[in-house]
């Protein structure tokens, strides 16, 4: 008497139960061959008008570490930006993040099997960028890092995917700077450490370097008033005016070459060869996402020729 | 050692300023302290509610904070401007002088009340009570907690690197951009932290506290 309802209700608890089960097997088997297999096709579920892209089957990279990695896995761990708008930058209401690093990002995944939903994305500082890829934490890294005779002492880039240089980003109604030349006696903002700040502070004896953490406090200074201009990589102004164009606007002509790169593990050749391949073969891919992400401010901008060292 | 010797104008003008900054705002805190000390166990009530409130506030703000107002709120209120490194001074010195205050006031009250009672007896008033009678004794029992509180002052000059104060908390930003190695950077920097407290904060406190002993 006692029994039968509580037997009922637990009999077809356990049948759910079951289901579910063997809905999550099912689906885990699947993910286990999807690296071979098809079932990659979601790719590009939340990218928006961003292109989707079509995810490689029966990738076979030998030699890789890095890929042997991604594909016991069956996930692949990208480091990037989440502050740079346009570039790089994770929408804290939705977790979501966006911008042109994180679709180069999603295209390399791409070319190595691994749909868009399967990517782990890491925000990780510039500062640890090395630490990370040298330590495992991430097997990519994509977030405006730019290319440069030590780093490559420490870690190997895919690329260039996008050349730019540092620029100056002042308020909309200011007339007195109008490109590099006239810093003197200005209040220069950019990131602690960075190299835009200490090429400030090298090159331009006369203005006045100011220093945060991030950028985006050097714009909240510069929209206050307390700082007159903000310099970085152009790219990187670029996302900050195209938010707020009112306020915003990018002069001059970029004063150095900062080549962005796809960081990987040091001596993970085969990668970076297939990365570079990818860059290399793919020129309408990297044409769609540069349209829809940074172009929208209505820039034209050829794709730079991978250097393959 | 390559990290520390190719970067050698970091690490000197870095660390000069973290001296720099310590050394400054150790002495004004040290100051501001012992009178705020004086404010809290003076006789006059108004004096006491303006300490209390003073320590109660500040010391319950984070330093970053109290920085971050310095460094980027202070511009606008329309004072004489002053460059980062001197907002930084002023910020670190009014969050040290809280607790260097309730230092002193914990060796104020190891003084016994016939001290000042004494003091009091023989006519003097309440200010050289208390500078000549009650603080010199209150000094010699407060030497540990103070280089604590120095100390702590010491690591927490490397805040200011985040607005916009290029001490050694912000050498390590510089390094990375420069593509050194991240963990043997850092390493140096702890390693000169510990140099300087072991090896000029603690025997300075070893120095004072058996030149100001007392006898029990």
């Amino acid at each position: 008497m006692k029994g039968t309802p509580l037997k009922n209700f637990f009999s077809s608890k356990s049948l759910g139960f079951a289901a579910v089960l063997t809905a999550a097997a099912l689906a885990m088997t699947g993910c286990g061959g999807a690296d071979t297999a098809g079932g990659g096709d979601s790719a590009g579920g939340g990218a928006g008008d961003a292109p989707a892209f079509e995810v490689a089957k029966d990738v076979a990279l030998t030699g890789s570490p890095t890929f042997d990695k991604i594909k016991a896995d069956g996930t692949i761990r990208i480091g990037v930006k989440p502050d740079q708008p346009g570039l790089g930058f994770l929408d804290a209401a939705t977790g979501k993040y966006s911008g042109f690093d994180i679709e180069i990002a999603t295209w390399m995944a791409a070319s190595l099997g691994v749909a868009a939903d399967k990517i782990e994305f890491k925000s990780i500082p510039s500062a640890t960028r090395e630490t990370a890829l040298a330590k495992g934490d991430v097997d990519l890294y994509v977030g405006t890092y730019s290319i440069t005779d030590k780093r490559k002492k420490l870690v190997d880039f895919a690329g260039p995917y996008f050349i730019t240089g540092q620029g100056l980003l002042v308020a909309k109604k200011n007339e007195d700077i109008k490109s590099e030349k006239d810093l003197a006696g200005k209040k220069v903002c950019s990131a602690t450490g960075s190299t835009p700040i200490q090429n400030i502070r090298e090159n331009f004896p006369e203005a006045t370097p100011v220093e945060f953490d991030l950028y985006s406090k050097c714009v909240e200074a510069l929209k206050n008033g307390d700082v007159d201009a903000v310099t970085t990589d152009q790219a990187i102004l670029l996302g900050f005016a195209s938010q707020e164009p009112e306020l915003l606007k990018v002069v001059g002509e970029p004063f150095t070459t900062e080549n962005y790169g796809v960081g990987l593990p040091l001596g993970d050749t085969a990668l970076r060869t297939h990365l570079n391949t990818t860059l290399t073969d793919g020129n309408a891919t990297w044409t769609k996402i540069f349209d829809s992400t940074l172009g929208k401010s209505g820039t034209k901008v050829e794709q730079p020729k991978v250097d393959q060292y | 050692m390559n990290v520390l010797i190719d970067n050698s104008d970091l690490f000197l003008t870095g660390f000069k300023n973290t001296g720099i900054l310590f050394v400054i705002s150790a002495f004004f805190a040290l100051i501001l302290g012992t009178i705020v000390a004086g404010m809290r166990v003076s006789p006059a009530p108004a004096m006491r509610a303006a300490g209390t409130l003073y320590v109660n506030a500040v010391r319950n703000t984070p330093l970053t904070l109290i920085l971050a107002f310095f460094a980027l709120g202070y511009p606008k209120l329309g004072l004489p401007s002053i460059d980062f490194m001197t907002a930084a001074i002023v910020g670190l010195s009014l969050y040290t002088a809280t607790y260097v205050c309730e230092a002193i006031r914990s060796g104020i009250n190891t003084v016994s009340v016939g001290q000042s009672e004494a003091a009091r007896a023989i006519g003097l008033p309440f200010m050289q009570t208390l500078t000549l009678i009650v603080l010199p004794q209150a000094f010699r029992s407060v030497v540990p907690p103070l280089f604590s509180v120095f100390i702590a002052l010491l690591k927490n000059t490397t805040v200011a690197a985040g607005f916009s104060v290029f001490e050694s908390g912000a050498i390590r930003a510089y390094l990375s951009e420069r593509g050194e190695p991240l963990l043997p950077g850092l390493l140096w920097v702890a390693l000169i932290f510990v140099v300087m407290v072991l090896g000029v904060l603690t025997p300075l406190q070893s120095y004072l506290e058996k030149k100001w002993r007392v006898a029990r």
